[in-house]
């Protein structure tokens, strides 16, 4: 049967089949490379266009339909026009940091790619560490942010880089500690061994109560951290203009931009994971035809159906709230989600001990 | 060939170490042309400083140059959201000075287009307003229902926002034949969307939290700051020219003058929802009982205004607007002073937004509604 | 106790609240019935303006190629913006005496701002709102128009 881990595993088989151990390595990584930068376009491009159109039913218009059919190349066309675009940088500007900013937002979204498994049995790195190393690496693109802001020379960069380090500096904690829950039930930070643990039922349905509210407070808190309206301070249109990218042009901006969706994808695809099972089919008890129907359904089309769902809460989302004010938006944080995620970690530890779960 | 260009550094920082900040003149937040310079001490503001003049066309002046019947179509570029009660209020002072008895029929039919303007005025308004928040959707929710009022505008004055629909002694053609069927599934159809507008904002936590007890101002303030229309009433200011010095048919309707007391943004916001149900209440009224007869008084073809001062005001969708002429008893007004509400909503804007955010004060410019060249003139 | 009760019912209330919003835009994202976007260029066949729509003033003329235009200019005298210039001539009427008629009907389209009041003066309704509103051109001398048609005449009777 056709599915990625058999092609993974023949072209892996082939390589160290054909060429020393070393080039193999070297061939590998350059196969990743490749695979991961295309994912990256591909998906800048499918969530850019989702955006558009979820935003567009949702406000009554018919969003994108001109470039293509059905407007499906309108954001090769504004990548198009993007790449054309002069990159300005400002006279006022640090320049190394000024250009470098971008790149860094970039590479940590690409980084983050690693520990993910996209279906059975395929993935880049099977870490040991896996969750440990997503929340530790995401907390670095918060660096780019306040590098792209400060470096601008300009007042609205400069006040969105420091909201956006203030915002996710804090929601970093409920995020992990809902993360926490779930590696509490599994007693694994291996991602492999999270949705191992799955394959009698996704967390979010055998974790009762707890697991629900740490999802959600997940939810939250990740739309938080990659600075996705209601909590779009970072950028907060309205009121910074663009915010820390005010000063970016052409190919430049469109990285932040691509940034942006590849972090959204990103941590659905943990959500999705961590919550959903992962790559797990949906399995109703003892329904054996129902159960078996589920297994016909390829591993990656589970996974990624699951991701875009997120996606498209988190769109849901934005298309609907206003934006919080700053104190507003820490008040959330540090008054209800981290409490509550505080106790309902307890819980979640108190479950786990008394095997009170599925 | 590129060469480069020498940058006057301004000050970023003033004296006391407070970040300064322009607002505007480009600025999504100021929806036009307004030009505020902020003081900031980290988020919070401590001095808002409008500057105007961007959008200046020196409409009094051009006003001194034009007849009676031409100076009107100037004035719907002034508050263009509500330029059909701009429009009403010059009409009306001319009325008053050429002592012209306006027929009931146009007297009925100015009123109708004043609240549907007016509908029409505080959609957009709660749109915009909802966007400076932060929510994109209720824009495009608020265009659908203001699209139905321009529709029914086009069909009966002939445009959509600068109708120039008002003529001395009346309006400037008769009522379209589907006016009535029109409005009447306009009635039907905002009567349910205004409770949609209800569940996506008015109920909103998140929107709640932006506005509640953010640019307070209270009712001695209001007055001393010449507040007027929403803003004084949701400060718990009696000012609705509609009520106190009424003026057409509304004498004869029924409808009241909403009046809420917190002096917020919400309080602002609620008074503009709820204004909007009752006028939809007034054209309820009145589409029915629209009097037969002339639409246009007889008047001379050369207006002369008697030697004298003229005042008179309407309530826009802003607050009082009021037209002051004086008359030479020639056939071009001497002077001509208007006095727009928006203006003296914005001088009140530093005292609201003192101390609060910087999302605070665009939450605040929301509420009081500005319409730039209302302000500028 | 009181205050935990408060504090709970203050984050049910608020998610209540939220979900309200989000049921709503929902329904429009599954309901693509709603939309009324336009699709302009592509409409252009069945797109009907109201007869009143105020697109620019045009004269019209008849058959004979003959106006109602007696170049009174209370058109040119009712224009707030200096639109209008008419240019009049003495035509020789058959029974020889001289008799006003226009030459030239210029109509500035980038000056006018579609206020009707030429129309509302005009004595013999010869011109109207016309509802074209493309009006974008490539030569500003292009927005400079000549109302009456080449040998246009006016038409009998109308003085």
């Amino acid at each position: 049967m056709l599915s990625f881990e058999n092609i993974s595993n023949a072209i892996h088989n082939w390589l160290y089949h054909s060429f020393s151990p070393t080039t193999a390595l070297w061939l590998e990584f350059v196969l990743v490379a490749v695979c991961v930068i295309s994912l990256f376009s591909f998906l800048g491009l499918v969530l850019i266009l989702m955006e558009r159109k979820v935003s567009a039913w949702m406000q009554v218009r018919l969003g994108p339909n001109r470039v293509g059919p059905k407007g499906m190349f309108q954001t090769v066309a504004d990548t198009l026009k993007l790449i054309v675009k002069e990159s300005m940088t400002p006279d006022g500007a640090d320049k190394l940091l000024f250009n470098l900013a971008p790149f860094i937002v970039m590479i940590i979204a690409m980084m983050l790619m690693a520990p993910f498994m996209f279906a059975r049995g395929f993935q880049i790195w099977d870490i040991n560490i896996g969750v440990l190393f997503f929340t530790a690496v995401s907390s670095i693109s918060v660096i780019g942010i306040l590098m792209a802001g400060w470096a601008s020379n300009n007042k609205y960069s400069l006040l969105g880089a420091m909201r956006s380090g203030a915002q996710i500096v804090s929601y970093e904690l409920s995020a992990g500690l809902s993360i926490l829950c779930i590696i509490v039930l599994t007693g694994s930070l291996r991602i492999s061994d999270i949705i191992a643990s799955q394959e009698n039922g996704w967390w979010i349905f055998k974790g009762h109560i707890p697991v629900i509210i740490a999802f959600v407070t997940f939810i939250i808190a990740v739309t938080a951290e990659t600075n996705r309206a209601p909590f779009d301070m970072a950028e907060a249109e309205s009121e910074l203009t663009a915010g820390f990218h005010t000063e970016y042009s052409g190919m430049k901006f469109a990285l932040f931009f691509l940034a942006e969706y590849i972090n959204i994808f990103i941590v659905c695809a943990l959500g999705a994971t961590l919550f959903l099972g992962g790559w797990m089919p949906l399995h109703v008890g003892h329904w054996q035809g129902f159960n078996h129907i589920m297994d016909y359904i390829p591993s990656s089309i589970w996974f990624f159906g699951k991701t875009f769902f997120l996606v498209f809460v988190i769109m849901w989302f934005r298309w609907t709230f206003p934006r919080l004010r700053i104190d507003q938006l820490l008040n959330l944080e540090w008054k209800y989600l981290l409490p509550i995620s505080m106790v309902n970690l307890l819980l979640v530890t108190l479950m786990a001990i008394l095997g009170w779960h599925f | 060939m590129y060469r480069k260009t020498e940058i006057i550094k301004e000050p970023t920082v003033n004296d006391s170490g407070d970040m300064i900040i322009n607002i505007g003149p480009q600025h999504p937040a100021t929806h036009g042309v307004l030009h505020l310079v902020i003081t900031l001490n980290g988020e919070t503001i401590k001095k808002v400083e409008p500057h105007l003049g961007y959008i200046h066309r020196s409409i009094e002046k051009m006003c001194e140059s034009l007849s009676y019947r031409q100076f009107i179509y100037v004035t719907s570029r002034m508050d263009y959201l509500s330029s059909h009660i701009n429009n009403h209020g010059c009409a009306l002072c001319v009325e008053k000075g050429m002592q012209i008895e306006v027929p009931a029929r146009a007297q009925v039919i100015r009123v109708l287009m004043d609240e549907l303007t007016r509908i029409a005025s505080h959609t957009l308004w709660w749109g915009a307003m909802a966007m400076d928040v932060g929510a994109l959707t209720p824009f495009f929710l608020a265009f659908r229902e203001r699209e139905m009022i321009n529709d029914i505008m086009e069909e009966t004055c002939g445009a959509r926002l600068t109708m120039n629909y008002m003529v001395p002694g009346g309006i400037m053609v008769d009522l379209h034949p589907t006016f009535q069927r029109k409005v009447k599934e306009f009635i039907v159809h905002f009567k349910s969307k205004i409770d949609e507008y209800d569940d996506l904002v008015t109920d909103n936590i998140i929107f709640k939290n932006r506005t509640v007890n953010v640019g307070v101002i209270s009712k001695e303030d209001a007055i001393s700051y010449g507040l007027t229309g929403p803003p004084a009433r949701a400060s718990g200011v009696s000012c609705d020219i509609r009520k106190i010095y009424p003026y057409e048919v509304y004498r004869t309707l029924q409808f009241e003058e909403i009046i809420e007391t917190a002096g917020d943004s919400f309080a602002r916001y609620l008074v503009r929802m709820k204004e909007m149900r009752q006028s939809l209440s007034i054209i309820e009224q009145l589409i029915d009982n629209i009097p037969e007869g002339d639409f246009q008084a007889k008047t001379k073809a050369v207006l002369k205004l008697p030697k004298g001062e003229f005042y008179s005001r309407v309530e826009t969708a802003r607050g009082e607007f009021g037209v002051y002429i004086v008359s030479e008893g020639g056939t071009t007004p001497y002077r001509i002073k208007f006095r727009s509400p928006g203006f003296s909503t914005l001088s009140a804007l530093d005292h609201m937004a003192r101390g609060s955010k910087i999302g605070d004060l665009v939450a605040i410019m929301g509420t009081l509604d500005f319409v730039i060249p209302d302000i500028d003139r | 106790m009181s205050f935990l009760g408060k504090y709970i019912s203050n984050v049910f209330g608020a998610i209540r609240s939220l979900w309200k919003g989000m049921k709503l835009t929902g329904y429009y994202f599954t309901h693509h019935k709603e939309i009324i976007t336009q699709q302009y260029p592509d409409n252009k066949d069945t797109l009907l303006l109201p007869e009143r729509f105020r697109g620019e003033v045009v004269m019209p003329h008849d058959e004979n190629n003959e106006h109602a235009c007696t170049g009174c200019t209370a058109c040119e005298l009712a224009c707030p913006n200096g639109t209008i210039k008419i240019i009049t001539k003495f035509d020789i009427a058959p029974d020889g005496r001289k008799k006003k008629a226009i030459d030239t009907f210029v109509y500035h389209l980038e000056l006018c701002t579609m206020c009707n009041l030429c129309i509302e003066a005009c004595p013999t309704d010869a011109i109207k709102m016309a509802q074209t509103f493309e009006h974008s051109v490539f030569d500003r001398n292009e927005l400079t128009k000549k109302l009456n048609k080449p040998g246009s005449r006016i038409r009998e009777g109308i003085e």
